[in-house]
């Protein structure tokens, strides 16, 4: 698959400031996420991570502040932007007992346009997607019967059934049993390495350190940005929770202990 | 193609084919049933006489009951997913108050009952409670400063209604003459539906049926909740309006015919999930259905429990439908959403 990448950054962010209410969610934020990687975004609680995920999906904020792959939000229609970007909310919460199927289905709206039925195509997508997080089993069952791990992976499903260069998550091993963390971790493996930009957001440290680069939040701002291998990027991260974790290479790997 | 999705679909074929059954067989039987007994349908092409009572008075009737159900049903399933609540109902917005408020000033003004025969003071106290209902959902959307926030919609909603409910009985007990009209327009009557307003109400149903039809996966995408469904690209806000538009507009013109229906509404969606599982579109469709068959089926209940005399028919959906929702809350599948 030909990515559509022509720079190297998927999302530039320019002087970005979020307010919720009255609090400052986001402040004159600048950053740029590179295209076909995955970047994941840490940080105390409160430091906007969530806000500037929703804020990459266009969802909040000034969308003239967001360039993604070159080209402002505001110039894309929704529906257009729809299938690039893929935004996975946190705690998502259905109403309603619609089927696994028929929810995961919800993912090709923007390919379809008003009065249009799916077509095979779009059941394939589906299909496939079900497969992907080993929930083809429930298709036909409703969302609302499924525990909140299966429930997780539905959404996820959901997410990957919109196709989109870019995927947002917000915390999507929420709920997750071990297996199926260590399953979706290398599901966002197997989407980078097809060419697409990956964003998550991730409380648990230990996962964040798997992705390629991260951006370090604290109080609306980016604290530090960098490679998740580098040694500078783990000072900053032990910086930013106040030195209560410490980040250590072990058989090759990083694992973090709370001091 | 799966087997278990084949038996959806056909689960969904059976209930349509069951409700457009049962609408038949109700309408028959209401046409059939009166303060004047059953047998007069068999003498209708014979004598003049039962013939105008069929024509004129039972037959509008009981279509006029199966279209204003239709309507409220309708509207209850659009309420339910716009608001992600399985308790909203069409009369969420004030229009239900606000209707009931234009009726008590036209009663004022003018006198008579709202059922009234003289065509002049029925066409106004219709026009008034549409555009009652209308005014109030108007007024609700000022206070909550447009659609975009659905918690601020429902209390100034409440707020609306609390306001309008209070006008309307002080002008109720300013001119006593009134209450018994009143009360009829509050409890609901499908006594003098004409021909005229079987034809607005069809006019309504199939204009609103099919933009809500159109408008449907709005509403699918709303199960995901406001921020997943803008981010597949839903234009939340304009079609947010429309369907509003279409809620008033149904809602209006049901209450305008048939006064204050209690729920229907509010159970034609609830009976319909528990019968199947479908998307928005069918849910609407098949909501209409149900809340048709309901209002039909409750007239002609109120018409036949203490013939020759007739209960409002709002109290009979409102026994039936409370019993079915308290029912509901102990065994129902819903129970999970209801609690």
């Amino acid at each position: 698959m030909i990515s559509p990448v022509l720079s190297d950054s998927a999302i530039q962010v320019t002087d970005l400031t979020i307010k919720l209410g009255h609090v400052v969610a986001l402040n004159k934020i600048t950053l740029s996420v590179s295209a076909g990687k995955w970047t994941s975004v840490v940080g105390p609680n409160g430091a906007g991570k969530s806000t500037l995920l929703q804020a990459f999906a266009g969802l909040l904020g000034e969308q003239r502040d967001i360039n993604i792959f070159g080209r402002s939000l505001d110039a894309i229609a929704p529906r257009d932007k729809a299938r690039r970007i893929a935004w996975l909310g946190q705690n998502e919460r259905v109403t309603g007992d619609m089927s696994v199927y028929d929810l995961v289905m919800l993912g090709r709206l923007p390919h379809l346009s008003w009065l249009e039925s799916p077509a095979d195509h779009d059941h394939l997508v589906v299909k496939q997607a079900l497969e992907t997080v080993h929930a083809q089993e429930w298709k036909s069952r409703s969302i609302g019967e499924l525990s909140g791990g299966e429930q997780q992976r539905v959404f996820i499903a959901r997410a990957l059934a919109v196709n989109a260069d870019i995927l947002l998550m917000d915390e999507p091993l929420n709920n997750l049993d071990p297996p199926h963390q260590s399953d979706c971790l290398t599901l966002i493996r197997g989407l980078v390495s097809q060419g697409k930009t990956v964003v998550t957001v991730l409380h648990e440290i230990a996962f964040a350190l798997y992705s390629d680069e991260m951006i370090v939040m604290n109080e609306g701002e980016v604290f530090f940005q960098g490679p998740s291998v580098d040694k500078k990027t783990h000072m900053r991260v032990e910086q930013v929770f106040q030195n209560r974790i410490e980040i250590h290479p072990f058989n090759n790997r990083l694992v973090v202990l709370p001091v | 193609m799966n087997i278990s999705i084949h038996t959806l679909s056909n689960r969904y074929a059976l209930i349509t084919g069951l409700l457009v059954c049962l609408s038949v067989i109700l309408i028959l039987i209401g046409v059939s049933v009166g303060s004047t007994g059953f047998e007069t349908l068999t003498s209708v092409f014979k004598d003049p006489m039962s013939n105008q009572i069929v024509w004129m008075i039972r037959l509008p009737r009981s279509l006029g009951a199966l279209l204003a159900g239709a309507l409220l049903g309708m509207t209850g399933a659009i309420a339910q997913g716009l608001f992600r609540n399985p308790l909203a109902d069409p009369y969420l917005l004030g229009s239900a108050s606000g209707a009931s408020f234009a009726v008590a000033i036209s009663l004022m003004m003018f006198g008579g009952s709202p059922f009234a025969s003289y065509l002049l003071i029925r066409l106004g106290l219709t026009g008034a409670a549409f555009i009652g209902a209308v005014v109030a959902v108007l007024l609700t959307l000022l206070l909550a400063r447009g659609v975009q926030n659905s918690l601020r919609l429902l209390l100034s909603g409440v707020i609306v209604a609390v306001i309008f409910g209070a006008l309307s009985s002080i002008i109720a007990l300013s001119s006593p003459d009134i209450l018994q009209a009143m009360q009829a327009f509050l409890l609901g009557s499908t006594g003098f539906v004409s021909w005229n307003a079987c034809g607005v109400m069809v006019i309504a149903l199939l204009v609103s049926l099919s933009f809500s039809l159109v408008l449907s996966r709005v509403l699918d995408g709303l199960t995901l909740g406001e921020a997943t469904a803008a981010s597949l690209g839903l234009r939340l806000k304009s079609m947010r309006v429309a369907l509003i538009a279409i809620m008033s507009l149904t809602t209006g013109a049901a209450v305008a015919q048939v006064g204050l229906v209690a729920f229907v509404g509010l159970v034609a969606p609830h009976l319909v999930r528990s019968l199947v599982r479908v998307n928005h579109a069918k849910l609407i469709f098949l909501s209409a259905m149900m809340g048709g068959v309901l209002l039909l089926a409750a007239d002609i209940l109120a018409r036949g429990i203490i013939a020759p005399q007739e209960l409002p028919v709002g109290v009979l959906t409102a026994v039936l439908g409370g019993g079915y929702l308290f029912w509901l809350m102990y065994n129902g599948r819903d129970k999970r959403d209801l609690l």
